[in-house]
């Protein structure tokens, strides 16, 4: 593990609400460079809302985010991808109607360099630049153990496989910072172990670094490196898993919620 | 043979990505066009070229640019007729505005032309969807109307409010009779089918297509919307436009506003409807029904009157094909999205794993 790199990413008193409800108050943490990092806390406690900050889906009502050294008061989950960040959600965000070939190749969007004329003709640089993609999208698919169903309308997958390609979709951009909200919900425990293991070679091979949020607390103290704790939209507990398994507020609040 | 892939291994990734994957299916393309472009000239009669295939040929046209804008990108318009208009009107300016103007490039502006007002009003799609952008794709639709029967300078200041075109030649190809309209349109069709396949396949194909079936999702793997829904507007009345002009020059050689009306709109968005969205097939499907529905009905409903012993008027069957149309629509909305196209894939799925079925 490593977790002495760089911050890559830094989050000053990020608030942000809906209405009357305050999703986040005031968190500050950051993410250093080739780290698992963490997000848990009960339900409702915003770790969603942190992360769709963090690439701009929401746009925080206070608070900064600070992406190798540049300053974004308003995030926009284009900008977020064109700075090497890319995410999978909750409730798998999948574009249903395509296939598991070209939900992961839609990935490739920004590396895609020809025109719609040359498409449009399947003239030169389209033609070739479409084959290096799809090149690069068989390796994600062979890594992900997805091969059989490539053609498949995502639609069509049951629940564990769309979340690997949800997670293809993202690989698939090549991020530096991948932001993974729960990708292990609802799996079973070989699943949850697949899971685990596409994450770490990732994080291994690729260094790439990695948000993660998970409520499963024995899969988060085992590969994450750093951890945040939020309760109520507040911070309450920053650090590595064993020390933020002895923190008495951390305990609480999970005593006190309905788990 | 039989329809398969079994047996067709592709050693390559770009034997994969062509066209048509699977030989059969390239091998049933070259013959219809070959049967197109060679056969039907040998037995068609002026009826069945005038009244079925010229204009199927143009209609479908029209609907795979509005698939491309519906079926693919997923934003509704009722103002397709509006963009053949100008598609139409637009040619026809450059037609006699410009002396010696060759054909192609007269009917490539007015698509040109199509695809520049279709960019201004996709605009709205930007802000709302659905019934909102249904709403303004309208207003496209009553715009151009109004300016094509009230602004008399578009018309060429016609006193009638109709306006014509004559000595259609490309190269010294007379496109006068029935026969050569019919191989132009078909020329046409088939290279801008062919455009179309090709884009919904690539990169751009797919921004359409994430847009339409989850638009948060595509900006974050770095879509952007206003590209993404303006290009297929863009798209979408460039082929609406070209099949406007061929309308006008090339099926009705003399035309007013009322040519592209909005039911004109409608009967577009039933083809993609029916045919199936988001499959250049289905527009194929879609604009054949809609042609050959009406005159299938004329024939046949005042045979089964005749049967029962009632009488069936004119009025009957029109109101018959409106009520056709709309269970149809119903049907195909709520059973089956994907259209006629879907019923074909599934068939062709079955087929491909025949006997075998798992
Ligand atoms: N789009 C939204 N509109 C209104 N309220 C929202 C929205 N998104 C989140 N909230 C509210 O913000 C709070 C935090 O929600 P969030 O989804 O971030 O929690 P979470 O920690 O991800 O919970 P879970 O573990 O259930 O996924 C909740 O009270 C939720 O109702
Ligand atoms: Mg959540």
């Amino acid at each position: 593990m490593n977790a002495g790199g760089e911050v890559v990413l830094d989050l000053q008193k990020v608030s942000l609400s809906f209405g009357g409800v305050k999703a986040l108050t005031e968190i500050s943490f950051d993410v250093r460079e080739r780290e698992i990092r963490a997000i848990i806390g009960p339900n409702g406690a915003g770790k969603s809302s942190m992360l769709n900050v963090i690439n701009g889906v929401y746009r925080p009502q206070q608070g900064e985010i600070v992406l190798r050294g540049q300053r974004f008061t308003r995030m926009t989950p284009y900008k977020a991808a064109r700075a090497g960040m890319s995410r999978t959600f909750q409730n798998i965000a999948l574009f249903r109607g395509m296939s598991v070939l070209d939900n992961i190749m839609a990935g490739r969007n920004l590396r895609i360099a020809s025109n719609l004329f040359q498409q449009a003709i399947w003239w030169g640089p389209a033609r070739r630049e479409e084959l290096a993609h799809r090149e690069r999208v068989e390796q994600i698919i062979d890594f992900l153990e997805i091969q059989h169903v490539r053609k498949t309308p995502v639609g069509r997958l049951p629940y564990g496989l769309q979340k690997r390609v949800d997670l293809g979709r993202a690989l698939a951009m090549e991020p530096s910072i991948l932001l993974l909200d729960e990708p292990m919900a609802g799996m079973n425990v070989e699943e949850k172990q697949d899971m685990c293991r596409f994450i770490l070679d990732v994080n291994d091979q690729l260094g790439t670094t990695i948000v993660l949020i998970e409520h499963d607390m024995g899969v988060v103290m085992d590969i994450s490196d750093r951890v945040v704790v939020l309760d109520y939209g507040r911070k309450i507990g920053d650090g590595i898993p064993d020390d933020v398994r002895a923190n008495p507020e951390v305990i609480s609040a999970y005593l006190g919620a309905t788990h | 043979m039989l329809y398969r892939e079994n047996g067709q291994f592709k050693t390559t990734y770009a034997a994969d990505q062509q066209t048509f994957p699977i030989a059969q299916d390239r091998w049933a393309i070259l013959a219809i066009l070959a049967f197109a472009f060679l056969g039907v000239p040998l037995f068609v009669d002026e009826y069945l070229l005038r009244a079925i295939l010229i204009p199927f040929l143009i209609l479908s046209l029209a609907a795979l640019g509005v698939n491309i804008l519906v079926g693919y990108c997923g934003q509704i318009t009722l103002g397709a007729g509006a963009f053949m208009a100008v598609g139409a009107y637009a040619a026809y300016n450059f037609h006699i505005r410009i002396e010696g103007l060759p054909l192609l490039l007269t009917l490539l502006f007015g698509g040109v032309a199509a695809a520049l007002v279709g960019i201004v009003f996709g605009i709205p799609s930007l802000r709302v969807r659905g019934l909102y952008l249904a709403v303004a794709t309208l207003a496209a639709q009553f715009l151009t109307d109004w300016v094509f029967l009230r602004v008399p300078w578009f018309t060429n200041y016609s006193s009638s409010g109709s306006v014509s075109v004559a000595n259609l030649q490309i190269l010294g190809w007379q496109i006068a009779e029935p026969i050569d309209k019919y191989l132009f349109c078909l020329s046409w069709l088939t290279v801008f089918a062919l455009l179309a396949k090709n884009m919904t396949r690539c990169a751009a194909g797919r921004q359409w297509m994430a847009i339409r079936d989850m638009d948060v999702a595509a900006e974050v793997i770095g879509i952007r919307p206003m590209v993404a829904k303006l290009s297929a507007f863009a798209v979408s009345s460039f082929f609406v436009g070209i099949a406007g002009a061929l309308w006008g020059f090339v099926h009705l050689a003399s035309w007013e506003p009322a040519a592209f009306s909005v039911d004109r709109s409608f009967q577009l968005l039933f083809m993609v409807i029916i045919g199936g969205l988001g499959s250049i097939m289905g527009s194929f499907f879609g604009a054949a029904f809609i042609v050959v529905l009406p005159i299938a009905l004329n024939q046949f409903l005042p045979a089964l009157g005749r049967l029962l012993g009632v009488t069936v008027s004119t009025a009957g069957v029109a109101h018959a094909e409106l009520i056709v149309f709309g269970v149809l629509i119903v049907f195909f909305l709520i059973k089956e999205p994907h259209g006629l196209a879907r019923l074909w894939s599934t068939g062709k799925e079955k087929l491909r794993l025949w006997p075998f079925p798992h």
